[in-house]
């Protein structure tokens, strides 16, 4: 019996999602007393054993051209194989693009209860219930999964990556791949940023900038930090920003350790976006903006003001110049 | 061409949430329903746009729930769809949601079943997934931008920090979000041909879920916000980085 890994990668690399969902898993391993084992489809860069670090003792690895993209249906076939070998009671996939397209088709294969979005270790005391965001970050839910095998699909940044030792062992596992029925012609990628649903740290603006022109605080800021930039949905709509910035109710959902938000009024539809974050900033000329109700810390005042002066102070903090 | 929307009802953004019943239940009491956004604007929308650039193309609506779901369906009608289905049942897991679906989908050859990307209450992101595997079609979820041309399709997602194009013989299944479609409202003829728009309601096949909900609860209350003159940035940079620890 195992606790299976999913492990994603991009561009050859394993995601930051995925080193949660090992850290994870082998914690999951452990409750059960049994074996943590991993699974990597497609070609990849990094050193695999060295995820061992993470908790994992051995991972699967899956060479096959056909699985350099995701084709939903060729990875489930794969991953099927695998957890049938591994004997895997447990299947843990992070809930990120991959996972989410992934996770529901391999329950229904495998007829396994699936949790999507988990939050917490499963509970094992009495059955499996596992802990999962409901009414987007507004409340939770406790899954009961009632089948033999069970999935989990862990919200990215909800469970701290923990590295100590350890070497893991890579296995080749030759699968029965099939034939892609998705075809990939175009890939475009915003380059050199920080990627916003994976991001430690968020700077967000909304409408209070005024205009697209205001946005050079907003980068310097995110800069000094190593933050992504995110957006309220007006800015996104009127153009200010590009979409793959906006957040809340009808963009993305995150989850940073650090969220600060300039300029937005804190509107329901935007929080339900955020309010998952660790640690809420708000900066609003506004004493009454929605937003300070949802926040750690704020500071009322012209951002224009406050914004640069701000970026000067971590500057000094960080010892940058 | 034929398509499949699925259709889902959810609480309005607003709405309070509250559970009752030792938390086992949503507390309903006072809460207004709506469409969920992501089938609404994005899902139906695009269908709606596709029926329009070919007058030939078929639009029905599935919604599994009981029969307080039909004023949500009726709306959905009122923006375009020609004839709803009705699965009689209510207050399921997801795996038995999608069986549902994938028997209504079985014998209609459609050509795309179209979901959103998420429902706003139970934030599963499955169906459109458990769907596909169910009737072994292809899927590609997130999607921000959908074409056809004959039985191929050019289907633009999500993936982590940027977008990928796929192309794909139909039928598929495909979940939507952003950047789909822009949002309608429903207009007066809409509303009154909905009136008389076939509504047809059947049972739903035998299915055991494969999870159920032990209970519901909400996060710990924030302890409030602490202000810092916006003359002392110095300060919250000390807060964030000596309390807070996240800088
Ligand atoms: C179904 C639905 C879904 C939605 N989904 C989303 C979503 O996903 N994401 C989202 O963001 N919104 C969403 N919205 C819109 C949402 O309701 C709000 O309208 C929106 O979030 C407001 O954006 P904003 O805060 O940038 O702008 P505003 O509400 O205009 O707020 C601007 C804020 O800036 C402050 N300000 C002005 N000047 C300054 C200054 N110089 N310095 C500091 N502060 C200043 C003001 O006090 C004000 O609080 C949705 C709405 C609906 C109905
Ligand atoms: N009860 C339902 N009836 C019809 N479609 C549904 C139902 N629940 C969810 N869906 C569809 O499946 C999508 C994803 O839902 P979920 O997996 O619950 O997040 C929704 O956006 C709807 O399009």
């Amino acid at each position: 019996m195992s606790v299976l890994i999913v492990i994603n990668t991009a561009d050859g690399h394993v995601k930051k999602a995925s080193l949660e969902a090992i850290t994870y898993g082998a914690k999951v391993a452990e409750q059960l007393g049994v074996a943590a084992e991993g699974v990597v489809l497609g070609s990849v860069n990094d050193d695999l054993a060295g995820l061992g670090k993470y908790g994992v003792k051995k991972i699967h690895q899956v060479a096959s051209d056909a699985l350099n993209q995701l084709d939903a249906q060729l990875y489930t076939n794969v991953i099927a194989q695998v957890a049938q070998a591994a004997g895997a009671t447990v299947i843990i996939f992070s809930n990120n693009v991959d996972g989410k397209a992934l996770a529901p088709r391999l329950s229904v294969r495998l007829k396994a209860g699936l949790v999507s979005g988990a939050v917490a270790l499963p509970d094992t005391s009495n059955g499996f219930v596992v802990k999962k965001n409901v009414f987007s970050g507004k409340a939770y839910a406790n899954i009961a999964v009632n089948t033999p095998i069970k999935i989990i699909a862990l919200n990215p940044n909800a469970y701290q990556t923990i590295a100590g030792e350890g070497v893991a062992e890579v296995v080749p596992f030759a699968a029965t791949v099939g034939t892609p029925r998705v075809k990939v012609t175009s890939t475009t990628k915003a380059s050199g940023e920080v990627v916003l649903t994976e991001a430690e740290v968020v700077v967000s603006a909304g409408r209070g900038l005024k205009g697209p022109e205001n946005w050079g605080m907003v980068e310097d800021l995110a800069k000094t930090l190593h933050a992504a930039t995110a957006c309220s949905r007006p800015v996104a709509d009127a153009h200010w920003r590009p979409h793959n910035e906006h957040v809340g109710q009808t963009g993305f959902a995150i989850a940073p350790n650090l969220y600060i938000a300039i300029g937005i009024s804190g509107a329901i539809q935007h929080l339900a976006g955020v309010n998952r974050s660790k640690v809420i900033v708000v900066i609003n000329k506004d004493p009454e903006a929605p937003f300070f109700k949802a926040a750690d810390y704020g500071i009322v005042g012209d951002a224009f003001e406050v914004v640069p002066k701000l970026n000067e102070a971590i500057k000094k903090l960080k010892g940058v110049a | 061409m034929k398509i499949l929307v699925c259709i889902s009802k959810t609480p309005d953004t607003t709405a309070k949430i509250a559970f009752t019943d030792n938390n086992t239940k949503f507390d309903v009491n006072g809460v207004q329903w709506i469409i969920n956004p992501y089938d609404e604007w994005y899902a139906l929308v695009r269908a709606i746009e596709l029926k329009e650039a070919d007058a030939s193309t078929v639009i029905h609506l599935v919604t599994v729930g009981a029969a307080d779901a039909e004023p949500i369906i009726r709306k959905a009608l009122a923006l375009g769809g020609d004839e709803a289905i009705r699965v009689n049942a209510d207050n399921h897991d997801s795996y038995y949601i999608a069986a549902q679906i994938a028997d209504v989908a079985k014998n209609g050859g459609y050509d795309l079943v179209l979901t959103g990307k998420e429902t706003i209450d139970y934030n599963g992101s499955s169906i459109g997934g458990m769907v596909a595997e169910m009737l072994d079609m292809p899927y590609v979820s997130l999607a921000t931008k959908l074409e056809l041309a004959g039985t191929a399709a050019t289907i633009t997602r999500e993936i982590e920090g940027g977008e990928e194009v796929n192309e794909v013989s139909l039928p598929v299944v495909v979940s939507t979000q952003k950047g789909m479609a822009e949002a309608r409202i429903p207009n007066m003829r809409g509303i009154m041909a909905a009136r008389t728009k076939p509504l047809k309601v059947v049972e739903p096949i035998a299915v055991d879920a494969l999870t159920s909900v032990a209970g519901f609860g909400l996060p710990p209350a924030k302890a409030g916000v602490k202000l810092v003159p916006a003359d002392n940035v110095d300060e919250l940079v000390r807060l964030l980085h000596e309390e807070a620890k996240a800088i």
